[in-house]
């Protein structure tokens, strides 16, 4: 392992990586031939089936939300009420996440609305007693 | 081979939670009730087909003949999330449609226990993805898809609770549903919020349950007498193909979509021949969205649709007379032929208080997250 791995925090998602300089980005895999770009390894293109090396790519910051959920029953431990997002990434393909930074209600959270993709530190800790670093959506300034 | 395939015998048990029993014995009880109606034994069937989810790694349709009748008949346990039973009975109708065998058996039979399916999500270093990378959470998933549609269209939360009022109205009639409660609008709008705009009444019950059926081929059925046979018109089962937000939120439309396309190919006939319908109101903003789907109305009229009270009872094209997964409850595995079992008994005139006058083609529709579709069109003889 590289001095630079051994410098980053652990991350929730393989796809959360970090820059020289050492911020957090996401990294997408995009199909060669097509274009499409996903979050997760494959074998080939679900979209064209192509199988040409896909082609790392820094996922962008800024999205719109698609489309969301207000969760608030879920499993023991999970703290409720949070704000299922769906998000369409600008010119990239759509991501998964938490919606927060805004009241978990409907009268807040509106489909279509702009959003930003930050990352934050998680209480999780791993065996070395680093902090584990996720991503999630807040609701664009301005 | 293009010979019509037929239901001769259809039942399911009543459901509910039997946590003291066995999914064997599920599975059992319900081969018999369908042996019995088909006025034939276990050892007139040719071959089983078993749909499961929870416990299909432990040879249920084995189990069940170790119940019932160990004939020695080949057994194709079958999960499909959801979808299982309904894959169960496709796979015994492809086996007779094929011509390899004239009698076969399809048996769908579940145990769940209580609570919200799936997990956490932790992973190798425990931590939950839940909450913090979304929900994976049905109630949610299903709850984005209902979203998706407002956003589009406009569509309210009323809309979606709409369904929950005339399902719950409709198990009432049913006595072989879980529930029979009359749920009203400010019922259900105000029970608990589980995933909005799902609120708890707006959820499929867990429950255990079973449900079988005898599938023959055109020269048996003529063999034994088609009284009240049912010939199953068409059989169609899709996954998800690749659409933009699939792998970030299942994309429950488009594979059901397809299946209807081809199904209603395959019947030579369209959604406006059909008679009912038992689709997969595995929530209520789900129901919503197979209108569309299945084309019972135009795209973004579904919301207009159940404020019409078309798909009441009584109304153009009644839509889950059994009570479907809201209130007669949602055995995974059993889920596929009970759609069978309601449609086939309408189109036989022998659904009772809540008996669809004149049905002549019925749909049954189920979709299991992952993604599995399944549609078949059923005709009364
Ligand atoms: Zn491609």
């Amino acid at each position: 392992m590289s001095d630079t791995a051994l410098a980053n925090p652990p991350t929730i998602v393989p796809f959360l990586k970090f820059g020289a300089d050492g911020a957090p980005y996401l990294e997408g895999q995009q199909c060669a031939d097509c274009g499409e770009i996903y979050t997760t390894e494959r074998m080939a293109c679900s979209k064209c089936f192509s199988r040409k090396p896909f082609k790392a790519v820094r996922l962008p910051t800024t999205g719109e939300l698609y489309t969301f959920s207000i969760v608030h029953r879920s499993y023991p431990g999970i703290k409720v009420p949070f704000v299922s997002a769906t998000v369409d990434l600008d010119g990239a393909c759509s991501l998964k996440g938490t919606l927060i930074d805004v009241e978990p209600d409907p009268e807040h959270v509106k489909t279509g609305m702009k959003v930003e993709v930050v990352f934050r530190e998680l209480e999780h800790k791993n065996k070395e007693g680093r902090t584990y670093v996720s991503y999630f959506f807040v609701p664009k300034k301005g | 081979m293009s010979e019509d395939v037929y239901v001769l015998g259809v039942d399911m048990i009543k459901f509910g939670r039997f946590p003291h029993r066995t999914i064997d014995g599920l599975g059992a009880e319900a081969a018999l009730l369908a042996l019995d109606d088909a006025g034939l034994g276990i050892k007139d069937m040719q071959a089983l087909y078993l749909g499961n989810v929870g416990h299909v790694t432990q040879f249920v349709g084995q189990k069940i003949l170790q119940q019932i009748g160990q004939t020695g008949i080949p057994v194709v346990n079958c999960t499909n999330a959801c979808a299982s039973g309904a894959t169960a009975f496709r796979e015994a109708y492809l086996a007779v449609k094929s011509g390899e065998y004239d009698l076969v058996l399809a048996v769908g039979a579940e145990q769940m226990g209580k609570g919200l399916l799936g997990n956490a999500g932790g992973g190798d270093d425990g931590i939950p993805r839940e909450g913090l990378l979304g929900s994976r959470l049905m109630p949610a998933l299903f709850a984005e898809v209902g979203m998706e549609h407002s956003r589009k269209y406009g569509t309210k939360p009323e809309h979606f609770a709409k369904v929950s009022v005339k399902n719950h109205h409709h198990s009432t009639l049913n006595p072989k549903a879980m529930y029979q409660i009359e749920t009203p609008l400010e019922d259900v709008m105000g029970a608990e919020m589980i995933a909005y705009p799902n609120t708890k009444l707006m959820c499929s019950v867990n429950v255990d349950g079973s449900a079988a059926a005898v599938i023959a081929s055109a020269k048996k059925a003529r063999e034994l007498g088609m009284g009240r046979a049912v010939r199953v018109r068409a059989s169609a089962l899709t996954s998800d193909r690749f659409t933009q937000r699939d792998l970030t939120l299942p994309d429950f439309n488009t594979c059901t979509r397809d299946a209807a396309r081809i199904a209603y190919e395959k019947a030579g006939i369209g959604p406006q021949d059909i008679n009912l319908v038992e689709l997969h109101d595995c929530f209520a903003t789900a129901e919503i969205v197979h209108y569309e789907n299945l084309g019972l109305c135009g795209e973004g009229e579904a919301g207009a649709f159940i404020d019409s009270g078309a798909t009441w009872l009584g109304g153009k094209v009644p839509v889950n007379v059994s009570g479907g997964l809201l209130s007669k409850g949602h055995p995974l595995g059993a889920t596929g032929i009970a759609n069978i079992y309601e449609v086939a008994t309408h189109l036989r005139g022998e659904a009772g208080a809540r008996q669809v006058e004149g049905a002549r083609l019925g749909l049954t529709h189920v979709l299991g997250l992952g993604q599995a579709c399944a549609v078949h069109v059923l005709e009364k003889v």
